[in-house]
């Protein structure tokens, strides 16, 4: 599904990602954690085609195919989707309106008619019940004036409207009481197929209780020091990340 | 002169209009040498050789000009064509309230009460202004008594055909609305030809006790066409008055819009949506005058300019020493498109009162990259990115109009300047 190859990354010059190596398979949940700084959000965008970011070496496949060149849209075509870790505010252009667009574009890319009036609301009806999305909340604006817990359930209101292939979940957990927390982790699980696959980028263990992950990599310095299963999430709940300071510099 | 053989000799307006003359004759067109036309300049409007009294009476049918009409809805209407009143495309009224025209406000005796209190009462001092009470001899009248809600909204339209070269209106509105009454209004001047026309309008809107005003403008003009619109409103306490304008197209579009407010608790707004491209020019000079205490006012006007179009905003807040508690805001937010595109906006504050809330802000620049990534990471292209961008930029304006199927005419006007064609619906 994903592959990234030595990935080095930067912006303005400065170096923030310094080698990445991660493969994702169809199927599987992947967690990435680290202490701040470290480069998570960077690796999150830089495969999500934010352009501010420069890849200075290495390459992002998916399915195979090289897509360090394409646009954010063109990814977002293919399968690629990130949750935000702080969405943007867009006044005047509601949910509803911003979903139909996203969709209809991305179906045009595709080669596909827009997706019918009544075929889009049912889908719209759909999704935000299992989010427990409120219809009102839907001819809103775009996250403007939403709560930290409304924005990220939100994100993954467009994830379960957008179904991507890739879905890389940005902290996805930060600002979440625990009840929005178990509704966003309950919709991702049932997104969740042998055909996508997810990559949760978090910095405490809490929310791998919910969307337990197959991998879980330790990134430190622009690089993935430590991989292993879900157990190393435990590991750094209790013990920090001073340890692996500590490992990488010894 | 000539004109004097076509105009109403015997009228209280006679010695009015005799004093206009004066003024304009004093002052003749402004010039870029004063400040408040600074960045605006009529030389290319004037060159014109206008027809100021149209020769030929011209018709039109309906369904000619049906598309310029909030037609889904029931209107009053007040038509014009080249200046002269159609009474074939009017609904008009005296049901409790009249809706009918300036000059047989002028002339009859009932209506000669209303003329003496208010005609001219605040559009004086400026030459256009005076130019335009000495040369009008058409426009909209009405006057709505106490405890009156106008359920109909009352749409003025003026149509020029083209039939001449070169026309010049001078269209002359009064609007009285007694305490407790609340009027909706739409104004919109359109020209059906490429044909030069130059519009200089003057309405004096007076306001009573708790009474409520809304008053929309719609200036989407032929590339040939100018408005100089004057609109002067004054207020009496515990009244409510907005004006929206939305400027998107028309060769220079100038509008003077000026608020008086003579009492306490008065909410006045302002809000307007500018979006020009080619070599139009909109400008717009505000002046609130804040003369009593604990009154607001709201300002929040959008523009976004491409290729070499220039605008202008010119907002003046005065807070006379009386006028304590006032809350004046003005916000002034532009996007050049184009590098070659042009804002000058000036807020000017004048505060003689210390207890005070003004805030004024204006912004010129391009679009929030954070916003575009956002958009271009769930599908949409830059380009249906930007255009949706632009569209929410401007469209936030639109939430305060009241009126549902003026909303959705503006809301695609809208779309269609900016080229979104993604199915929206509101």
């Amino acid at each position: 599904m994903l592959e990234i190859k030595n990935l080095h990354a930067s912006v303005e010059d400065k170096d923030i990602l310094r080698g990445i190596n991660l493969e994702v398979k169809p199927g599987e949940v992947h967690a990435i954690m680290g202490p701040n700084g470290s480069g998570k959000s960077t690796l999150a965008s830089v495969v999500a085609g934010k352009e501010e970011y420069e890849v200075t070496k290495g390459n992002i496949l998916l399915e195979g195919e090289d897509i360090d060149e394409l646009s954010a849209e063109e990814r977002a075509h293919k399968g690629v989707f990130m949750s935000f870790q702080y969405p943007v505010e867009i006044p005047g252009v509601t949910v509803t309106n911003f979903m139909k667009t996203a969709i209809n574009e991305t179906r045009k890319a595709q080669g596909l008619e827009d997706m019918p009036a009544k075929d889009m609301l049912k889908m719209i009806r759909e999704k935000s019940e299992m989010l427990e999305i409120d219809r009102k909340f839907l001819s809103r604006s775009l996250n403007e004036g939403f709560s930290g817990g409304e924005k990220k359930r939100n994100e993954i209101f467009q994830m379960a409207m957008l179904e991507p292939k890739l879905a890389i979940l940005d902290e996805t957990d930060s600002g979440l009481d625990i009840d929005a927390l178990r509704i966003v982790a309950n919709g991702v699980n049932k997104l969740r197929s042998k055909d996508n696959a997810v990559v949760v980028i978090t910095h405490y263990q809490r929310l791998l209780d919910y969307i337990v992950p197959d991998f879980v990599h330790v990134l430190f310095e622009g690089r993935i020091v430590k991989s292993g299963g879900k157990e190393l999430a435990h590991e750094l709940e209790e013990k920090g990340y001073d340890w692996i300071k500590e490992e990488v510099n010894a | 002169m000539a004109f004097e053989n076509t105009i109403d000799v015997d009228t209280p307006v006679h010695d009015i209009r005799s004093e206009a003359i004066k003024v304009f004759e004093e002052q003749g067109f402004p010039t870029k040498k004063q400040e408040a036309w600074k960045y605006t300049s009529l030389n290319s409007i004037l060159k014109h050789d206008y027809s100021v009294f149209p020769k030929e009476e011209n018709a039109l049918e309906y369904r000619e000009v049906k598309k310029y009409f909030i037609h889904d809805i029931d209107t009053y209407n007040i038509v014009f064509i080249d200046g002269k009143y159609s009474s074939h495309l009017s609904q008009t009224t005296h049901d409790g309230i009249d809706v009918c025209l300036m000059s047989s406000a002028l002339n009859k005796p009932k209506y000669r009460l209303i003329i003496e209190n208010y005609f001219n009462k605040i559009a004086t001092g400026d030459s256009l202004s005076a130019l335009n009470t000495a040369f009008s001899s058409e426009g909209a009248y009405i006057h709505v008594p106490k405890n009156k809600l106008v359920e109909k909204p009352i749409q003025i339209l003026h149509f020029s055909t083209g039939n001449e070269s070169a026309v010049m209106l001078q269209p002359r509105n009064l609007v009285v609305i007694d305490e407790n009454s609340h009027v909706q209004i739409i104004e919109r001047h359109q020209s059906l030809t490429d044909n030069a026309v130059l519009t200089n309008s003057v309405t004096e809107i007076f306001a009573a006790k708790r009474a409520i005003v809304d008053y929309y403008k719609v200036q989407n003009d032929n590339e040939n066409a100018s408005l100089i619109d004057n609109t002067f409103i004054d207020q009496k306490q515990e009244s409510n008055c907005s004006v929206h304008t939305f400027s998107f197209g028309g060769k220079i579009t100038r509008n003077n819009l000026n608020f008086y407010q003579n009492g306490e608790r008065i909410d006045s707004t302002l809000k307007g949506v500018t979006i020009i491209e080619d070599k139009q020019h909109v400008d717009h000079n505000t002046l609130v005058h804040h003369i009593e205490p604990n009154c607001e006012s709201h300002q929040d006007y959008k523009g976004i300019f491409d290729d070499k179009a220039t605008g202008v905003f010119n907002g003046k807040v005065v807070v006379e020493k009386e006028a304590q508690k006032t809350n004046a805001f003005q916000a002034n937010n532009n996007i050049l498109v184009s590098d070659k595109a042009t804002i000058n906006t000036k807020p000017q504050l004048e505060i003689f009162a210390d207890d005070v809330k003004c805030s004024h802000g204006c912004t010129i620049g391009q679009l929030d990259e954070s916003a575009m990534f956002y958009l271009r990471s769930r599908g949409i292209p830059e380009k249906e990115a930007r255009a949706l961008l632009m569209y929410a930029f401007a469209n936030n304006v639109l939430e305060s109009v009241k009126i549902p199927e003026l909303k959705a005419r503006i809301n695609k006007l809208i779309a269609k300047k900016i080229g979104v064609n993604i199915g929206f619906e509101l």
